[in-house]
């Protein structure tokens, strides 16, 4: 086995490289805090203790949670338009079906981040006087929140790399873009050893900076 | 609502409960209670655990909520039962706002500074000013000696210390009446003395007050009154220093026994 390894024809592809990986970090980015707000409203909501609001919702977690990213994508973009009658971009598809994901997980963090406060402050916020949304703002969720940040992390990350998925949907992220690169130059290995290392350049930083705000908070 | 005046009541009545119930789910835990302290009065609840005297405190501001009855403290008044809905979050926590109360866990919040935890009242729900509100925590700082505390975070402080920021904490509403539950039975034995020091200060102050507590002296020494609960009924209720010294049921006696074998 001896495989010349040349990186040196990429350059010619820098462009397509350069708006795949936009649309890699632009998709991360804005289906993480679209999946962060819905997933904080449905673990409100989930909160109330109401059954008719935590079952559907209990639902809709699950079936997201645990079926695969790539035929949700599919069922979003091809069923979905079917059922409701309009026709969706690739893009609106794959940011609905990517938040939706998102958000599943998302949520399960946010409540289970509430949940883990003792019930003590809970008790000495009320006795206080305090509201409920007083209570959650000002004594639960600063609290809250510094505990979630490792899973919310360790979520963004999983996120960035379900955006490679979105190449199903002709969505040209980076993996679409090394796909359209691999086709018209026949070097698989070279195109995603590097698509490997462009995530590894965004991650690694993220991931860093998640350790270190970890040991800051833990005080 | 459930707000309005309860019956004509003595002047100077500041805590009333009348035929108060409650059960957790098929459980009774309270079996119609019904007890008064004046203004300025301290009544210390003992009983053995189970006997439902923490259930009974958490009524009185309301954390827990009765089943049945009526709770009345100063002026404002909560009926519960059948008739009445469940009170909004927004009258609860008027009605909790001007009672003050400390926990045997202290529950003090965390993430903020001594300063900050006393302050976080008077800024949050009676929104007071920034400025003003830490000249009142530093004075109530002062007040249970931890002044030089102010900007330390809970985690660095004693237990004994920790209870006397939460006091200074529950103290910063200005309450008409302060519940202690049982707030030195999670401190080491040699920072009790400095808690019950402060609540016999407040008490000398004429605070209103209820103690849950298992130090049956210091419910003897502060209290006026002492009430002796078991399974959810009051089974005596009288001056203090009689109730603990000179119990009259078997039940007090048979419980008190156990602490006249310790130092009283």
């Amino acid at each position: 086995m001896n495989y010349e390894w040349d990186f040196s024809f990429l350059l010619q592809y820098k462009g397509l490289i350069a708006i795949g990986a936009l649309y890699t970090i632009g998709f991360t980015i804005v289906t993480a805090i679209a999946g962060f707000v819905v997933g904080g409203l449905i673990a409100v909501a989930r909160l109330a203790n109401a059954r008719v609001v935590t079952i559907p919702l209990l639902a809709f977690i699950e079936i997201f949670r645990c079926t695969p990213v790539l035929v949700q994508l599919v069922w979003i973009y091809y069923a979905l338009p079917i059922v409701i009658g309009v026709e969706l971009k690739p893009a609106t598809a794959a940011f609905i079906a990517l938040t939706l994901y998102g958000a599943s997980f998302f949520a399960e963090i946010i409540r289970g981040g509430i949940a883990s406060i003792d019930t003590g402050q809970w008790d000495a916020g009320r006795a206080l006087g305090m509201r409920r949304a007083a209570l959650m703002r000002r004594v639960v969720l600063p609290q809250a929140l510094k505990r979630m940040i490792p899973p919310l992390v360790n979520q963004v990350v999983l996120q960035l790399k379900n955006t490679s998925l979105l190449s199903v949907l002709a969505v040209p992220d980076l993996l679409y873009q090394g796909q359209l690169i691999t086709s018209a130059t026949y070097k698989p290995l070279e195109v995603y050893t590097m698509i490997a290392i462009i995530y590894f350049i965004i991650l690694f930083p993220l991931t860093t900076l998640a350790h270190g705000l970890e040991r800051r908070l833990a005080r | 609502m459930t707000t309005q005046a309860v019956r004509a009541m003595p002047e100077t009545t500041m805590i009333a409960v009348e035929h108060v119930r409650k059960a957790f789910g098929p459980v009774p835990v309270l079996k119609d209670i019904s007890l008064s302290v004046p203004k300025g009065g301290v009544l210390s609840l003992i009983g053995p655990s189970g006997s439902g005297k923490s259930t009974l405190l958490r009524c009185l501001n309301l954390l827990t909520i009765p089943c049945e009855g009526t709770i009345r403290i100063g002026s404002h008044a909560m009926r519960f039962g059948r008739d009445h809905r469940m009170p909004r979050d927004r009258d609860l926590a008027a009605f909790r706002s001007t009672v003050g109360m400390v926990f045997q866990n202290f529950n003090l919040f965390p993430h903020m500074s001594v300063v900050r935890n006393v302050m976080e009242g008077p800024v949050t729900v009676l929104g007071q000013g920034r400025d003003e509100a830490r000249d009142l925590a530093v004075g109530l700082l002062d007040k249970v000696g931890l002044r030089e505390k102010a900007d330390a975070y809970p985690d660095r402080l004693s237990g004994g210390q920790k209870q006397r920021v939460a006091i200074a904490r529950a103290l910063a509403m200005k309450p008409e009446v302060m519940l202690f539950d049982e707030a030195t039975s999670a401190l080491d034995p040699e920072l009790v003395g400095e808690v019950l020091n402060v609540v016999r200060q407040l008490a000398s102050e004429g605070m209103t007050m209820v103690l849950v507590t298992h130090e049956i002296a210091f419910a003897r020494d502060v209290a006026d009154t002492c009430v002796f609960m078991r399974d959810g009924f009051v089974v005596e209720e009288g001056p203090a220093r009689q109730v603990i010294e000179d119990p009259q049921q078997a039940a007090t006696k048979a419980f008190l026994s156990h602490f006249h074998k310790a130092a009283v």
